[in-house]
């Protein structure tokens, strides 16, 4: 294993951190704040990519498709916000999760339906469509570092929305107990639909961003939730930095490890057995990590509950 | 001199710059009924969080029957014989009220890694479970849902709940809390009748059922014991007014 | 356990009993009878650790494909005497249940549904790469198993009647269980863990083991699966399998084991009669789900207790 080839694997295991981190945000603040387990933002991150692909074709730029995404995945998330979840803030999680895995089951199906099981494709920009010479003999995609760049500066964003105004404050409130910010008389419907529909549109964004190096097909988005999970439960239910760590290194711990583990194995096992292996326990590793940490640290890395 | 069946020993707790339980100790014996008062905000409630074990202490000791059981958990501290209610009421729905008592009594009865008989229809269960119901007067609503009781009812399924246990001692959190006069008269008398069988530690802001009950007064106030008697050397104590100073529930008494 | 539920099972039973005869006889519909029946074994299984323990597993399908690959495993070893392979299945999914089970449990909430989603990736993740059983691609059996070297599972009315026959034990069981000293105290720490511990049990070792019997209890199902379709897949342990026998247990309500029953019963037809209607049957079945999450908070056994 080179160190040319661990560097792009580790910058690849980066940018897919910050990709999962902007689902993870979203996620985790909407079940902080509100105590919603929300399966369908995996979804939302698949008909983000779907929109953008969509309105990049029909505007036939990159940069308008990525632009209006981020209005009209708002608008998706509040649409799904007033039609489905907020009739399920009360209710008990089992009954959040069925009724989100059945939004999962309908929109997988609907876009299936719509747009056909064949992935979509979605075209590079030109001015992001080079390379970017990393070190000598490494050319590394300037795309995927745009990825990075961007995905940094939101996550600098919303550190600053979060910890820095009075909405960012009420939402960190809101996050550790939000019945008492209720009672101190914010409207806390207003806020739910807020951070709601700003977890929606992160999501959104992100599945648009990732579009042109992913493939953009139907249920791209149910993988992707899960490890988002895993991330949230890493970093500590309701904490955005905890996600933006625990994101991180779900990144590394999943790219690194897909490539890592059959060459570990290979000192093993023979070469087919070793790639068998290797990747099923690529697969896995990510979650005896979650194991791990939940034993010493039940409630993640950066509990937020009280 | 017979051994006291609790001793606290210098408990302290505190929640990040708040000290909660300031060096509190404090004995318990049979056949004594134990009042614990202080103003609101006194730490009643966390200290008895540390005798019945879902808090532990800083610093210090509980000792009940001999036995050091500060890092003890709740449920093991129960089957040794510490019953404790709960100021709000702490019952199970959805059972009846007998299947909650029958509960009580199945913890103390053998392995109930049992899984083919039908516990309702457990005889000895039921029948001592019924005991603990008629002591508290509610056997008549053995087959209502827990659910259905009114909010004295409940109080009396906790009462019976700590009784069916056949425990050694009764923790008893604010009993009367929230009944009516003719439901707290008789709890009242519930509660002196157990006196001879059971050490009692009560917690009550009811003055009047506190004077009339109790053998023995601590007063709780800021985390500290300010004053330990009968409830006529406390009824003197400057101290104690001193504490509850704009509380009215002292001049009742 | 009312007598208006055990009334609704034996109903149940007696009509699965006598459908092959009167219609449903052929092999298309004893198939799909035998998934209804099997699903609703899983789900009967389910019910005891989300009813009766209020613990959310969405890990439970890898509890059906721990049985079903065991079937795998002997089969590929030619090894189809089901007084071997049953017994060995059943073991597998209870140590899986028992090893997953004894971290899972120390979590509670949404970490306890993450942990046991967790696991069932896991058990996921490696049937995939089992090169040998097929992979992604799934094993196809050489035959169902035989009973005392007796190939009579092969017939259809036979299956039929030994999935009903082993249905009927799963519900005996779980009912039981929730009837006995075990589910009252199972049941105690479901509604109020406090006043359980306060009682002086710790819940621990009781939802343990309720965890590991529902595990056993799905390897049994995981086995008459694999021998229904005489195929295994690792499909068979996504989670989004998990998620359908919630909603099966949920569809059914939480009332008992007759609910699930009902619910996996009503999925398995629902599905096969929607997918029969249009290729885009999720497209219902999503709206479906959520409609039933809204207004049917008891299940079927709830609108059958009102009505």
């Amino acid at each position: 294993m080179s160190t040319t080839l661990l560097l792009v694997q580790g910058l690849n295991g980066l940018q897919f951190g910050i990709l999962l981190f902007l689902v993870a945000a979203g996620l985790t603040l909407v079940f902080g704040v509100m105590d919603f387990i929300n399966l369908a933002h995996g979804v939302q991150y698949m008909v983000g990519a779907y929109m953008g692909a969509t309105l990049a074709a029909l505007t036939g730029s990159f940069w308008w498709g990525l632009l209006l995404t981020l209005p009209a995945t708002l608008a998706f998330g509040l649409l799904l916000e007033f039609l489905v979840f907020r009739h399920l803030y009360e209710r008990d999680h089992l009954s959040q999760v069925l009724a989100t895995f059945g939004v999962i089951l309908f929109l997988n199906q609907g876009v299936k339906a719509v747009f056909g099981t064949a992935p979509m494709q979605m075209p590079l920009p030109e001015l992001l469509s080079g390379g970017v010479r990393v070190m000598d003999g490494l050319l590394y995609p300037t795309y995927r570092i745009a990825i990075l760049v961007a995905g940094l500066a939101i996550a600098g964003l919303l550190w600053f929305l979060v910890e820095r105004t009075r909405v960012g404050m009420l939402v960190r409130a809101g996050a550790s107990n939000a019945p008492m910010v209720s009672a101190l008389g914010v409207d806390i419907r207003r806020l739910f639909m807020l951070v709601f529909g700003f977890g929606a549109m992160l999501a959104g964004f992100a599945g648009a961003m990732a579009a042109p190096i992913l493939s953009v097909e139907p249920n791209m988005g149910d993988n992707l939730l899960i490890l988002a999970f895993v991330v949230i439960v890493i970093g500590g239910i309701g904490s955005v930095r905890g996600a933006f760590i625990a994101a991180l290194l779900v990144g590394l711990v999943e790219t690194l490890g897909r490539s890592l583990m059959p060459d570990l194995m290979r000192l093993f096992l023979d070469p087919s057995a070793a790639r068998q292996a290797g990747a099923a326990m690529a697969s896995m590793l990510i979650y005896v990590v979650m194991a791990s940490i939940l034993a010493f640290r039940p409630a993640g890395l950066f509990p937020v509950r009280r | 001199m017979v051994e006291p069946l609790l001793e606290l020993r210098s408990l302290r707790k505190r929640f990040g710059g708040l000290t909660v339980t300031d060096d509190v100790s404090l004995d318990l014996s049979a056949g004594e009924i134990h009042a614990l008062i202080g103003p609101n905000g006194a730490g009643k409630t966390t200290l008895i969080h540390q005798i019945s074990g879902t808090l532990a202490p800083d610093s210090g000791q509980v000792i009940f029957a001999g036995k050091d059981v500060t890092h003890l958990p709740m449920a093991r501290r129960a089957r040794a014989g510490l019953a404790r209610s709960f100021q709000i009421t702490s019952i199970i729905p959805a059972f009846t009220v007998l299947a909650n008592a029958a509960l009580a009594v199945q913890a103390r009865s053998g392995s109930s890694f049992r899984f083919f008989r039908p516990a309702a229809g457990e005889a000895t269960l039921n029948d001592e479970a019924m005991a603990a119901l008629t002591e508290v007067g509610l056997h008549a609503r053995a087959h209502v849902q827990a659910a259905a009781l009114s909010h004295g009812e409940k109080r009396q399924l906790e009462l019976a709940i700590a009784l069916a246990m056949k425990p050694r001692l009764l923790l008893l959190d604010e009993p009367l809390a929230g009944t009516g006069a003719e439901e707290a008269e008789r709890l009242m008398r519930i509660l002196a009748g157990l006196r001879v069988r059971y050490a009692i530690l009560l917690i009550e802001h009811d003055m009047p059922a506190v004077f009339a009950l109790a053998d023995r007064i601590s007063v709780l106030a800021q985390g500290r014991i300010i004053a330990h008697g009968t409830p006529d050397q406390i009824r003197a104590d400057p101290a104690v007014r001193d504490a509850y100073l704009g509380d009215d529930e002292m001049g009742q008494a | 356990m009312r007598r208006e539920d055990a009334a609704i099972a034996l109903i149940i039973f007696a009509a699965l009993a006598v459908a092959p005869f009167v219609g449903f006889g052929q092999g298309y519909s004893l198939t799909m009878l035998a998934r209804g029946m099997i699903f609703g074994m899983a789900a009967i299984s389910l019910s005891l650790l989300v009813g009766g323990g209020g613990l959310v597993s969405l890990g439970h399908a890898a509890m059906m494909g721990v049985g079903a690959y065991a079937v795998v495993a002997l089969d590929h070893s030619r090894i189809t005497e089901a007084w071997i392979v049953v017994p060995t299945a059943i073991a597998a999914a209870a140590l899986f249940a028992g090893l997953t089970g004894a971290i899972a449990i120390r979590t509670s909430g949404v970490h306890f549904i993450m942990i046991t989603l967790a696991f069932g990736q896991m058990a996921f993740f490696t049937t995939s790469s089992l090169a040998l059983y097929g992979g992604d691609d799934g094993y196809t059996l050489y035959n169902r198993l035989e009973v005392f070297g007796s190939r009579a599972l092969e017939g259809g009315l036979v299956f039929h009647f030994t999935c009903l026959g082993l249905l009927i034990g799963a519900w005996a069981l779980v009912q039981a269980l929730l009837n006995s000293r075990f589910g009252r105290v199972l049941q105690a720490a479901r509604d109020n863990e406090t006043r359980a511990r306060a009682v002086g049990f710790e819940p621990y070792a009781y939802r343990l083991t309720a965890y590991v019997i529902a595990g056993a209890i799905g390897g049994l199902a995981g086995v008459l699966l694999a021998n229904a379709a005489e195929f295994v897949a690792p499909a068979y342990l996504a989670w989004q399998r998990s998620g359908d026998l919630l909603f099966m247990v949920i569809l059914g309500g939480l009332a008992g084991p007759h609910g699930a029953l009902m619910g996996a019963l009503a999925f398995v037809f629902i599905e096969e009669w929607l997918a029969k209607l249009t290729e885009h049957w999720r497209l219902i079945f999503g709206p479906l789900l959520i409609f039933c999450v809204f207004f049917m908070r008891g299940g079927i056994a709830g609108l059958l207790r009102r009505g």
